[in-house]
């Protein structure tokens, strides 16, 4: 465990420095949510099943977040990490591959359990944001949702040599996904035969079962999400695993 | 000075697909002494270190640091070395201050960061971030961090490559105080006249073999090369009696000036006092002594930087 904390606070001061990863953690969906909410407002609709488009919109958001905290986030600054030499820097000392990796999955938890809160706050203060779901269950679909993201950054940051390619394959991966899986649109504005397709998606399976549990549904509704992102969170643990390098 | 021995290094071997980087090499350093490896760039000093520094997996041979195998007890190693790498940079946006506070928190018995800082000239820069400070100030920077420990043994690998002649010389001093204050150094350069300025012993590396081993004085002497004295007098010259100095093997005209050739280390103390005690006046006086550059391109037929 040593080093653990100096070494999380540390990359915690970095991420805020860093006015990119600050911006699409923190910021900009907080601006989709304010945009698309002041032309849509949040009463109540049919059309969502008797909740309003804000509703619906911060846990789908919350879906973006993760996205593009696993896939975009922790990808650059691994490969990168790893590309510039930071990671053999850190190797000559007594600290362990797992309080580096796991320094870094706290940070990118965090900012993205912030950028959660941040729509909250702000869909409850603006729009009167309702929620019928369980707090506790809400975390842990959230967690389990976060996880398995970061696990696949780690996978794409192991298996893609350079930190140019690995962003560009995270960024190939991401946007199509924010459009497809209803994490930026609502999976109800998608034609049908689109969304037959979109709903093996990643990304999907955290929309559905945030929005799912949101709205008081139960774990049992959405068993196919968790498992998938439970087999995601497994089988990228045990990659990136295998594929971590130092240099 | 022959302390105990640090490092033992026993036909150390590493290869890299079809490209053997280090063939055959052994070697011991014992404690408190500056040890240099020299060579040209692909003589296999990086991947020799790195693979007693245990960042490296060696294909054949024996490493010992402290009696302990740099692989096999990497981390209690690691307590007690230091490392500055060749090639590795830290995060842009990290404060000066704050890598020396994470680096320290690795550490069982981190060293008072601030003093650290201080002799590293480093005081002034402490808020900057690692992006914004110059190339000296960030080698200064992974001196800082390899001390952060107060390790009994540290490990520089080609630490002043890209400075200028005046950062080198300085971070030459630093070197030399590290070494005084108790600590063994090994350190890595291309620069013959950086091994036979800093180094009290010296390992000459070529094709990942080590051709020569020794005090840099010592290696020098060997070489057997004469010395040169070039210097222009008032008046007219005795050339007989320069002549008959023990170890002047020539004395020829060059232009303005006279070359005087010889062998020994009396050479220019002993020619220098014949010119005067014979009435001749010295207007100007250089001497060329053979460096470890001469060593290096009679022991491999090629010059360093080639």
């Amino acid at each position: 465990m040593k080093g653990l904390w100096k070494l999380t606070f540390t990359e915690m001061k970095l991420f805020m420095r860093e006015p990119a990863a600050a911006f699409f953690t923190l910021v900009f969906p907080l601006m989709v949510l304010l945009i698309f909410g002041s032309i849509y407002g949040n009463e109540p609709t049919p059309f969502f099943g008797g909740y309003g488009s804000v509703d619906v919109s911060v846990p789908a958001y919350t879906g973006m977040i993760i996205g593009s905290s696993g896939l975009i986030g922790l990808t650059i600054v691994m490969s990168m990490y790893r590309e510039r030499g930071i990671l053999r820097r850190l190797n000559a000392t007594p600290v362990r591959p797992q309080i580096v990796l796991g320094a870094n999955v706290i940070v990118s938890f965090l900012m993205t359990a912030l950028g959660m809160a941040l729509l909250i706050v702000v869909g409850k203060t603006v729009y009167g944001l309702r929620f019928a779901g369980n707090p506790l269950s809400i975390f842990a679909g959230f967690t389990l949702s976060s996880l398995s993201f970061f696990a696949l950054g780690f996978v794409l940051a192991g298996l893609i040599p350079t930190a140019r390619t690995a962003q560009v394959v995270g960024m190939m991966l991401f946007y199509p996904m924010l459009f497809l899986s209803g994490a930026a649109v609502p999976l109800e504005v998608l034609p049908e035969k689109v969304r037959q397709y979109t709903s093996v998606l990643p990304l999907t399976q955290v929309v559905k079962l945030l929005r799912g549990l949101w709205i008081g549904e139960s774990w049992s509704q959405h068993w196919t999400e968790a498992g998938m992102l439970a087999a995601m969170l497994v089988i990228g643990v045990v990659v990136s695993a295998k594929t971590f390098r130092w240099e | 000075m022959t302390g105990k021995t640090v490092i033992q290094v026993d036909h150390l071997r590493k290869v890299y697909g079809a490209t053997v980087a280090v063939e055959d090499i052994s070697f011991e350093i014992y404690a408190g002494e500056i040890f240099g490896m020299v060579g040209p760039n692909g003589a296999g000093k990086t991947t020799t270190t790195e693979c007693i520094e245990g960042l490296r997996h060696p294909d054949g041979g024996a490493i010992q640091v402290f009696g302990m195998s740099p692989q096999k007890d990497a981390y209690p190693l690691r307590e007690r070395i230091g490392v500055q790498l060749q090639t590795s940079a830290l995060q842009d946006r990290l404060k000066v201050w704050e890598a020396l506070d994470l680096f320290a928190s690795f550490y069982a018995n981190p060293v008072d960061a601030k003093q650290l800082l201080e002799q590293m000239g480093l005081t002034e820069k402490r808020n900057d971030r690692f992006a914004k400070i110059s190339g000296g100030q960030k080698q200064r920077l992974f001196i800082a961090l390899a001390l952060i420990n107060n390790p009994e043994l540290v490990f520089l690998d080609e630490l002043t490559t890209g400075l200028d002649p005046q950062a080198r010389h300085a971070m030459w001093d630093m070197v030399r105080g590290i070494r005084d204050r108790g600590k063994t150094v090994f350190l890595t350069t291309h620069f013959m006249e950086e091994a036979e300025r800093l180094c009290d012993r010296v390992a000459i590396l070529d094709h990942g073999k080590i051709v020569a081993l020794d005090t840099p004085q010592n290696l020098i002497r060997k070489l057997g090369s004469e010395s040169r004295l070039i210097f222009s007098i008032d008046g007219k010259l005795d050339l007989q009696k320069l002549q008959r100095v023990e170890g002047v093997t020539r004395v020829e005209p060059e232009n303005d000036e006279f070359v005087v050739s010889g062998h020994g280390e009396r050479l220019v103390g002993d020619v220098v006092h014949a010119i005067t005690t014979n009435g001749m006046r010295l207007r100007t006086l250089r001497t060329e002594q053979p460096t470890l550059e001469d060593v290096f391109l009679k022991l491999t037929g090629r010059k360093m930087r080639e």
